[in-house]
């Protein structure tokens, strides 16, 4: 049988523990004195050991002139030369292939092919964004990348020629020139009227106008001294870098006052020959992303 | 007005003799053994809960060819986590937040009821620090045997024990690191390039690491952890109500203590509680902050009061509220627990909201296919030689299921529209198949061409839409021709 006991009021026989004070205090508010444990003191004091041994292996105290090197001889550049040689290394494999494959077998393989595209991508903005524009869109007498026609040639092989050996470039021997686009107002060769009239031939041919008397004295005009290198229909033609006129796209701005004033002083675009400064790799990899920019 | 407060500054009573008297030297805990139902639950708990901790990472679990199928892995490389049936890509990392937000309220929640249940029973330094103390125990005694040999002179048997011991303790730690690193590698390739000699930097790092905290945490900091490291122990006051059950002493029962027949309370002061107390505290005195609620001073207790023909549960798990209360305090009554209280009913609240937030994303919200599309801007839009015009986007499909798949991609707003995507195919198409393959991220560059008479509008909206047979999706965005 369970035994009740009566509560009991007596306040507990607890031995409280007295904490000890510091003797500091402000205002009645006395600072009780809780140490901590010893290890705690120990782990300090390891951690000053061990910032020892760090300012020694480290570069870590700032001096005048420079700072103490430490003996790891660790450094930020160091570290990223490093991750720079990693970085190549891993690199390494998917250079050696573009190196040894045609355009074709880059094309074929994923891997490889999104790998030249981005390398593509960056030697691109530091060798040809200048020109043609980070997004490769061109201005006025610099042709744009991203659309269909091609001056010299769209295909892979056609542009690996552009880059290497340039447009007219002055110290390049292969590089594309079939002289300049004849400046034949200045060189009186035509009238300004008959310019004029050709003129209104472009801007049949490219659609934009119905055909009327102005454009059928043009259309003559053409024949004789245009279409040797633009074509009777004004195709144009990427043997003779002749870019087609029969089309919406105008390299030099496709106004009356624009076409009047190329055929008046003639065209000749410039492009450096990149063959001297690139190996056949980079020019490989800059050849594909642009291709892969429209095709 | 500043009022200028004199500090008055006397000196210590004692002066310090040198540094180390500012610190103090915690007494070494001689543990003794306990036997009754709060200790064999503890053993219930912690044997399972140690083979769950070893034996997890080699269970298997197939989710098909390519993926790791590890039931419980961290894949560090692949950066994904897998456990069982869930497999968190590092879009869903907030499942991951949402599990870990979920294992702290569980535990307020846990708290606020019963008190530190997690540090009793469950705690990895708990758990660990019973383990070192059992192997402890059997190889140099109780706790008697243990002060004795503590104090011995060096002798052939004080090494041969106190080796024994180490060794295996460094044992344990070694298996303990060992384990850890299992969780982030698939453990039988792991285990036949450990077996050749073969280990990264990286894992022996982990297994140093993680054997020199459990042989230093459970061998020797043991309640100092939870005295001086765990900010838990500091801030779970705050989880604490007069309704939370905690292990108290009957005080009212049990003063004033003494010998049996000498005193009129229960305590015959035999010492007990504070022999088998893993963090060397005195239960009589009170709650205080480093008792874990471990409960084997109830054990202990219970055994003396069996002994002396005494009713059991002069100290036992117990509320403040219940301990002050005149009626509740006595003998054999029972312990009335309010479970329904503000703070409990909050915590369960955001429990539930958390797990349905969690269990919507994890299975109705989670798509397997994720879908993402980037108008290119620089150029808007291209001009063609016949006059269309074309827009360029980046598709990106994320496949998250284990199987290839074929997107059909169609385009909605824009009429006689063209898709075109040089890397398929170069014909012009309303409709394109994509292929994704399976665990993998794709991308994609799609042409978009329209004639150029009824382009020239400025901005459509447009949608791509994809179907297959497991999935379909919309993304919205917009088509650029030039301003007229």
């Amino acid at each position: 049988m369970v035994t009740k006991k009566p509560a009991k009021t007596t306040k507990p026989d607890v031995k409280k523990d007295e904490v000890e004070t510091t003797g500091h205090e402000w205002d009645g508010i006395k600072e009780y004195n809780n140490p901590l444990p010893r290890w705690w003191l120990w782990t300090f004091f390891a951690c000053i050991v061990y910032s020892i041994g760090y300012v020694i292996y480290y570069p870590a105290i700032p001096l005048i002139n420079g700072f103490t090197k430490g003996i790891s001889g660790w450094s930020q550049y160091k570290e990223l030369d490093e991750a720079k040689d990693k970085a190549n290394l891993e690199k390494g494999d998917f250079e050696e292939r573009i190196k040894s494959s045609t355009a074709e077998e880059i094309l074929a393989d994923d891997s490889l092919y999104n790998y030249t595209v981005a390398a593509g991508q960056a030697q691109f903005a530091l060798d040809c964004s200048q020109c043609h524009g980070l997004g490769a869109n061109g201005a006025k007498g610099y042709p744009s990348l991203i659309d269909d026609e091609w001056i010299w040639g769209g295909d892979i092989e056609s542009i690996i020629t552009t880059i290497t050996h340039g447009i007219r470039s002055v110290d390049d021997e292969d590089t594309h020139d079939m002289g300049p686009m004849m400046a034949f107002g200045a060189d009186e060769i035509l009238s300004k009227d008959e310019i004029k009239d050709v003129v209104s031939h472009l801007l049949v041919l490219s659609g934009k106008y119905q055909s009327g008397e102005s454009s059928s004295r043009g259309e003559t005009v053409f024949a004789e001294n245009c279409a040797s290198c633009h074509g009777e229909q004004g195709e144009g033609s990427t043997d003779m870098g002749a870019p087609t006129l029969a089309n919406q796209i105008w390299l030099y701005g496709g106004t009356r006052d624009e076409l009047f004033e190329t055929i008046y002083n003639g065209r000749a675009g410039i492009m450096p020959a990149f063959g001297g400064k690139h190996d056949a790799s980079t020019v490989k990899k800059l050849a594909i992303y642009v291709h892969s920019l429209s095709q | 007005m500043v009022k200028k407060v004199k500090v008055e500054i006397q000196e210590p009573s004692q002066k310090p003799k040198s540094l180390l008297d500012l610190f103090y030297k915690p007494n070494k805990i001689y543990q003794a053994r306990v036997r009754g139902k709060f200790r064999l639950t503890k053993w219930v708990i912690m044997y399972p809960l140690l083979a769950l901790y070893y034996g997890l990472p080699w269970l298997r679990w197939d989710r098909g060819e390519g993926v790791p199928d590890q039931a419980v892995m961290w894949d560090t490389a692949g950066r994904k986590l897998y456990f069982f049936f869930i497999e968190i890509w590092p879009q869903e990392v907030y499942i991951f937040t949402g599990l870990l937000l979920l294992a702290a309220l569980s535990l307020f929640f846990f708290t606020t009821l019963f008190g530190r249940v997690w540090c009793g029973y469950t705690c990895p330094q708990t758990v660990w620090t019973d383990l070192f103390f059992i192997i402890e125990r059997r190889i140099e005694g109780d706790r008697h045997r243990r002060k004795r040999l503590d104090a011995e002179p060096w002798s052939f048997r004080k090494i041969r024990l106190k080796v024994t011991k180490h060794f295996l303790w460094i044992l344990i730690s070694v298996c303990t690191g060992g384990a850890w690193v299992f969780y982030f590698t698939d453990v039988p390739t792991f285990w036949s390039d450990l077996s050749h000699g073969d280990i990264s930097t990286t894992s022996a790092f982990w297994i140093a690491l993680l054997t020199c905290s459990t042989y230093v945490l459970a061998g020797f900091a043991r309640e100092q952890v939870c005295t001086f490291m765990c900010p838990y122990a500091r801030f779970q006051g705050a989880m604490f109500d007069k309704n939370t059950l905690i292990v108290s002493y009957d005080e009212k029962r049990g003063e004033p203590r003494g010998k049996k027949g000498g005193s009129e309370g229960d305590c015959i002061d035999c010492g007990r509680c504070v022999a088998v107390c893993p963090t060397g505290i005195d239960i009589r005195n009170g709650q205080q902050y480093q008792c874990i609620n471990c409960a084997l001073c109830i054990d202990a207790c219970n055994e003396v009061m069996e002994k002396v023909n005494q009713p059991l549960g002069l100290i036992r798990y117990n509320s403040e509220n219940n301990r002050i209360s005149e009626n509740l305090s006595l003998v054999g009554a029972s312990t009335k627990l309010k479970l329904i209280r503000p703070r409990t009913l909050i915590y369960a609240g955001l429990i539930i909201a958390v797990m349905s937030i969690l269990t919507f994303s994890m299975t109705r919200g989670r798509t397997l296919v994720e879908m993402n599309v980037l108008h290119s801007r620089n150029p808007l839009f291209i001009k063609l030689s016949n006059g269309d015009i074309r827009n360029v986007y980046t598709l990106r499909f994320v496949n998250k299921q284990h199987k290839d798949i074929d997107l059909k991609l169609s385009l909605d707003g824009l009429e006689n529209a063209k898709l075109h995507i040089p890397r398929i195919s170069h014909e012009l198409s309303t409709t394109m198949l994509l292929p994704v393959n399976a665990g993998s991220v794709a991308t994609f560059k799609v042409f978009v061409e329209k004639s150029g008479a009824l382009a020239e509008h400025g901005r459509h909206n447009v949608t791509f839409k994809i179907t297959s047979d497991s999935f379909n999706d919309t993304y919205e965005t917009y088509f650029m021709g030039p301003k007229q």
